[in-house]
């Protein structure tokens, strides 16, 4: 049970450290750190398979990405003040997380052993169809991102402009050319 | 209010929501805010495998979390996408720039 405490205390304060780093590479590491002190807690809870995907696509791969565009984009270190006042958002936050500790604690559900099913036969079986819409979603993410990061082509330079314009002129003086000296021939 | 498996737990979903909503509120950076999206979700995923592992129902949970994994990576695929694309054709990563969109 400490450990549960622990594991979530850690949890806990390293996504505050991601929100107060002010650097964006921080923030992603520290978000990492959060990935992966949840997935020791999943895996004590039984849940192995999630702990494993959170563990290598929450730790993994969705840092690189975030390392990734923070290196393309670059790190913005200017600070305006935010759109929403602070003590708004304060009272904002506050009122939420009290409504929803007040209707979900204390929970009174009695621990059962788990009595099911293997996860394959859970997930091909009563949610093969969230399968097919993961599938689907990830075909549409992958379309968004070829859609969003196309190169976009840039406009004819004026001086190539001028100089195939040049080139068919010179072209067409060639035939008017031949044509003349044809009809010369012919006649 | 004793500190059960399931107390403990959602003391994390709502630690981590709220930290969430905070940041969500009150940062401007257009890569702080998908930051901000994965802690929700990241609680989010907590709440549903907590709640399997006390009623007894782990795998189903199991699949349902991975359905959310899945959804939030590529939520997060095309919010740094967005972010990187803002960034080259504005030239900031500032929330409050992007007013030019207005029609």
């Amino acid at each position: 049970m400490l450990l549960y405490a622990l594991l979530i205390a850690l949890a806990l304060v390293c996504a505050i450290q991601a929100i107060r780093a002010e650097r964006l590479l921080t923030s992603a590491l520290w978000l990492a750190g959060v990935s992966a002190a949840l997935s020791i807690v999943f895996y004590m809870m039984g849940a192995y398979t999630v702990a494993v995907i959170e563990l290598s696509v929450g730790a993994g791969l969705v840092t690189v990405l975030f390392v990734f565009a923070i290196n393309i984009a670059g790190e913005d270190l200017s600070f305006p003040p935010p759109l929403v006042p602070k003590p708004l958002a304060w009272a904002l936050v506050i009122a939420a997380v009290g409504l929803l500790g007040w209707s979900a604690l204390p929970q009174s559900a009695a621990e059962v052993p788990a009595q099911e099913s293997t996860f394959a036969a859970v997930l091909w079986g009563k949610r093969g169809l969230d399968v097919l819409v993961q599938i689907v979603l990830i075909f549409a993410g992958v379309l968004g991102l070829l859609g969003l990061l196309a190169e976009t082509k840039a406009p004819l330079d004026q001086s190539v402009a001028q100089e195939v314009i040049a080139r068919r002129e010179d072209e067409l003086a060639a035939l008017q050319k031949r044509v003349v000296e044809r009809e010369r021939e012919l006649a | 209010m004793s500190f059960s498996t399931a107390n403990i737990g959602t003391i994390g979903v709502v630690g981590l929501l709220g930290v969430g909503l905070y940041c969500l509120l009150i940062t401007r950076n257009l890569i702080k805010l998908v930051v901000a999206l994965q802690i929700m979700v990241k609680a989010a995923v907590l709440g549903l495998v907590a709640a399997g592992s006390v009623s007894g129902q782990v795998q189903l949970s199991q699949s349902l979390a991975v359905t959310v994994i899945v959804a939030d990576t590529v939520v997060a695929v095309i919010g740094l996408a967005l972010a990187v694309q803002v960034r080259r054709q504005l030239g900031t990563l500032d929330v409050g720039d992007l007013s030019q969109l207005r029609g």
